[in-house]
């Protein structure tokens, strides 16, 4: 199975409206799904631009987008998807 | 603060809005409508009984950030009556906090309690543990009289099923001088004569219910008025956010300060100046020096521990310093110290030099609204260098080492920290000054938030991560003495 690519946006602009909380993931994901993702931080996604700013922080799981990411919320995206 | 990303949240959009409502210019219609367009008809209720409530806690949120105390708040009054206002005002305030009322939950009073876990066995150790008799049995389960109890917790350590807790008011519990309290509405209420400004009831309330008042529109008034606004930015800036301090500094310069200064460079002038006065206080056979460059805990001595007055270092602040070589070098220049704390805004108002405070949250919020994208940006240069000693200020220990490091040949040194207010150190303080020495060391540095300025209320990252930012830093800067040495050639 290809690993989940997890793309965490440190803009500013993410940063500053809770990425900086998000850079925790990678410490808190359980031991069972950490050779299953693959985390990577990501400089601006340009997605702040596009949309209203109040749904940073951003975070793209396999491409797609989540907004208002947190770490609670990219698990559970996670977990749906190894357990589909 | 960690673990508070709701909460942080909520502050930061507000503001941001705020500001992005100044910068368009205009204050009116566009600013009353922040807390509809946060929560528009058929939002999600994300935190409160109603969408109604949301509302207008985010109202009240928008008056503490236009630097007005909501305690004053009568209600009727428009948002954007109070921007106009901020926009009309000479100086900010002179209470830097504010409680929002409608977000304080009105926490039930804190007392211990017994929970359904209570069995009823027949031992019952909580009643013989109560040396009050608040303790009776009624329908096979243990009450406590709230008359009589004490809150002491004797019956919660005895009792073998654990089912008796002591319920906490976060924000009175984290308060190191018990400044803030539940008034009769059941609102918590801040005694401005008590407070010590260390912001630890800003960062422990779990509803964000505490307010800084901002500054962030006098302070753009006068970046608009085309004034020179010089930013004077604290050691702990370095890692809070994901760019180098360069970075971080070029974006201030974005957003129109004309120059950056590092406080660090004050606070080299603190620590020789400090050295001096300590090995003069140890000549002289004094028992112990403690530091000076908490504003906190500065307050806390002029308020509650008079009796440390002599024992602590005259030597004024980094800020302070910093201030007073912006004001020589550019004497038309307005000062704006940023900063991880809530005490830096009680200093300013008393310093000589400093004309405004903005805190690291509202300098990320600043960037947000001005579309600052920090990483783009080139690498700013500061005009005068700092030790390293001077950039780890803002971490626990790093103060008293660098006394230690410019006292160079004067060894008598035995340093020690406190690390963090709270009711426990500042009774150990108290012994000190009473008995007129400190069994732990002859120098004494103070930090009012664990962790030093890092783990100040308005910082935007963890720590953990800008004190290993603040270290690379610092490593890679020059020692304290051998800067001066360079400096004097």
């Amino acid at each position: 199975m290809e690993k989940i690519s997890i793309e965490i946006c440190l803009g500013t602009t993410c940063f500053v409206m809770g990425a900086s909380k998000l850079q925790e993931l990678e410490t808190l994901i359980p031991a069972k799904y950490k050779e299953l993702v693959d985390i990577k931080a990501a400089t601006c996604l340009d997605l702040c631009k596009n949309t209203a700013y109040m749904k940073a922080p951003f975070v793209k799981v396999d491409g797609e987008v989540v907004s208002e990411a947190t770490v609670e919320k990219i698990l559970k995206i996670i977990e749906s998807k190894i357990n589909g | 603060m960690d673990n508070q990303s709701n909460t942080t949240h909520l502050k930061r959009e507000v503001l941001v809005r705020l500001v992005k409502a100044y910068l368009k210019n205009d204050l009116g219609k566009a600013v009353d409508k922040i807390p509809f367009e946060m929560r528009p008809k058929n939002a999600e209720v994300p935190f409160r009984c109603c969408i109604h409530k949301e509302r207008a806690i985010l109202r009240q949120r928008a008056i503490a950030s236009l630097g007005h105390s909501v305690e004053n708040d009568d209600e009727i009054t428009m948002l954007s009556e109070y921007a106009q206002k901020a926009a009309e005002r000479e100086k900010p305030d002179e209470d830097i906090l504010t409680v929002v009322e409608t977000a304080c939950k009105g926490c039930v009073p804190s007392r211990v309690y017994v929970t359904d876990l209570c069995q009823g066995c027949v031992a019952r150790p909580c009643v013989s543990a109560c040396s009050f008799g608040a303790i009776e049995i009624k329908n096979g389960k243990s009450v406590i009289d709230g008359e009589k109890c004490r809150n002491c917790g004797k019956c919660m350590q005895v009792c073998p099923y654990s089912a008796i807790v002591k319920l906490k008011v976060p924000c009175e519990d984290a308060c190191p001088v018990n400044a803030i309290t539940k008034n009769e509405a059941g609102h918590a209420e801040i005694d401005f004569d008590k407070c010590i400004s260390c912001g630890a009831c800003v960062g422990a309330c779990p509803f964000a219910a505490v307010h800084e008042k901002s500054q962030v529109f006098d302070i753009l008034k006068q970046i608009h008025a085309n004034k020179k606004v010089i930013a004077m930015v604290a050691p702990a800036i370095v890692g809070q956010l994901p760019v180098s301090v360069n970075k971080i500094a070029q974006g201030l310069i974005k957003i129109g300060f004309s120059e950056v200064y590092e406080v660090a460079q004050g606070a080299d002038v603190t620590a020789r100046t400090e050295a001096k006065d300590f090995q003069e206080r140890m000549e002289r056979g004094d028992e112990f020096m403690t530091t000076s460059c908490c504003a906190a805990y500065n307050e806390l001595v002029e308020k509650h521990v008079t009796g440390l007055k002599p024992f602590r270092s005259e030597t004024r602040t980094p800020m302070h310093y910093t201030a007073k070589i912006v004001k020589e070098e550019h004497p038309d220049a307005i000062t704006v110290f940023v900063g991880p704390c809530v005490a830096k805004r009680k200093e300013a108002q008393k310093d000589e030099y400093t004309d405004f405070v903005i805190n690291f949250e509202e300098m990320g919020a600043l960037f947000v609204a001005f579309d600052v994208e920090l990483a783009e940006l080139e690498d700013y240069q500061f005009a005068n260098e700092a030790s390293k000693e001077g950039r780890n200020f803002a971490i626990t220990g790093g103060v008293a080492e660098s006394v230690k490091v410019a006292s160079k040949d004067f060894t008598e040194i035995f340093p020690t920290c406190v690390d963090g207010l709270n009711p426990k150190s500042v009774r150990e303080m108290k012994t000190w000054a009473k008995n007129g020495q400190c069994p732990l060391g002859n120098l004494v540095e103070v930090m009012a938030c664990p962790g030093g300025c890092v783990g100040g209320s308005a910082c935007l990252n963890n720590k953990r991560i800008t004190t290993k930012k603040i270290h690379e830093y610092a490593d890679a800067s020059q020692n304290i003495n051998d800067l001066e040495t360079t400096n004097n050639k």
